[in-house]
């Protein structure tokens, strides 16, 4: 859970955007920041090298307003998708409320997606936090493109899913944003539990706030 | 639920090291004292209220503690307890305050930096105390959020990021 500060009437959430390198994390970060309401967004900071590519990290502050007396803030970030950024990549997802993984949904680079979200659950483990537990969605970004996998390919590869061992958690879950598929359900006689999924054009904003929408919501239900 | 971040902050928290930190910056002649969570959140600020945009400031101070805290193991060290960054006008000194939080002390020309690191010592150690007794409280008597809460929230969700 995030920090609840009582003094300041305060409770900030972390969310971070993860994935490969030239996925679209940061694109994301910048379509939120030109398309939500000025008053409602925070300065936005890149620390990026010379050619654009996110050295460390981005981050955008967008206020929620009063909540029951509390100022409700989110706070965005991205990590930087190369490879061999992994240490700071692991900086940012400390204190983390909600991630959300952005995929390149081109054929070429599901190779890149899968060590990213190898990456992903590695780092997770070694601050100790458990993606399963925490809110946690897949946008599948680029879906304009005419390489773009399908996305039960991209599904069976990168949300495969894990058991639900919790028997009040064992029944069917509908899938808000797709139907007739579901987030939690029986598969060979297992119950099986996958992260919402969403389709994006990050580029053009499309599916952008659907995804932003989505982990907030589910972040703020940790709260209660 | 989501591992070590969980905490809350009270206002008598917030007293205790408004306590201490003006105590600190009336000894030091330094202007202004913030804390900042190592998750790049704000705490609290005392003394004189910062230009810049605080939210920034407290995710790039905990990124910069962040990146020296392993440059540090590198070096075979457990941490650097402190930083020291320093401007033609103004500085800024860092301090660790048990391993959860961080001192941000900004001073300008009107004290030095030996000045600001002797008075910060007495101020770490009572800093560390109120912390650490925060944290081990935790999770047991915060009083979390009324129930209102999450619909209201789920409103202002669909509102802001679009319904």
């Amino acid at each position: 859970m995030s920090m609840i500060n009582y003094a300041s009437r305060e409770i900030n959430c972390k969310l971070v955007y993860y994935g490969p390198g030239l996925g679209g994390k940061t694109t994301n970060l910048e379509h939120v920041y030109n398309k939500v309401a000025p008053a409602a967004r925070g300065k936005m900071i890149s620390l990026a090298t010379e050619t654009e590519r996110t050295l460390f990290f981005d981050f955008l502050p967008v206020d929620l307003g009063t909540i029951r007396g509390f100022k409700v803030k989110f706070h965005l970030y991205t990590v930087p998708g190369q490879v061999y950024y992994n240490a700071s990549r692991k900086l940012i997802l400390k204190g983390v409320d909600g991630v959300v993984f952005v995929a390149d949904s081109q054929i070429e680079r599901m190779d890149a997606n899968l060590e990213a979200m190898q990456n992903l659950y590695e780092n997770m483990i070694q601050h100790g936090y458990d993606l399963a537990k925490i809110p946690f969605a897949i946008q599948y970004n680029k879906r304009d493109l005419p390489n773009a996998a399908p996305i039960a390919e991209l599904q069976a590869a990168l949300n495969p899913g894990w058991p639900v061992t919790d028997p009040m958690k064992q029944r069917p879950l509908p899938d808000p944003q797709h139907d007739s598929e579901f987030l939690i359900s029986q598969e060979d006689g297992q119950w099986i539990e996958r992260a919402p999924y969403f389709e994006a054009v990050a580029l053009t904003g499309d599916g952008v706030f659907d995804t932003l929408k989505g982990i907030s919501k589910n972040v703020v239900k940790t709260l209660g | 639920m989501s591992g070590a971040s969980s905490w809350s902050f009270r206002e008598d928290d917030a007293k205790r090291i408004q306590v201490i930190l003006s105590g600190f910056l009336g000894e030091s002649n330094a202007r202004t004292a913030l804390i900042v969570d190592r998750t790049g959140q704000m705490v609290t600020t005392v003394g004189q209220a910062p230009a810049f945009d605080p939210t920034a400031f407290a995710s790039l101070t905990a990124a910069d503690f962040s990146a020296n805290d392993q440059l540090a193991r590198m070096l075979g060290e457990s941490e650097f307890g402190a930083l020291f960054h320093q401007g033609e006008r103004e500085s800024m000194y860092l301090a660790d305050i048990a391993r959860r939080v961080i001192l941000v002390v900004l001073f300008d020309n009107r004290t030095t930096l030996g000045l600001v690191k002797l008075r910060v010592k007495t101020a770490v150690v009572q800093l560390t105390q109120v912390f650490t007794e925060m944290f081990s409280r935790d999770g047991t008597s915060a009083p979390g959020v009324e129930s209102e809460f999450l619909g209201e929230a789920e409103d202002e969700i669909d509102k802001l990021f679009g319904a």
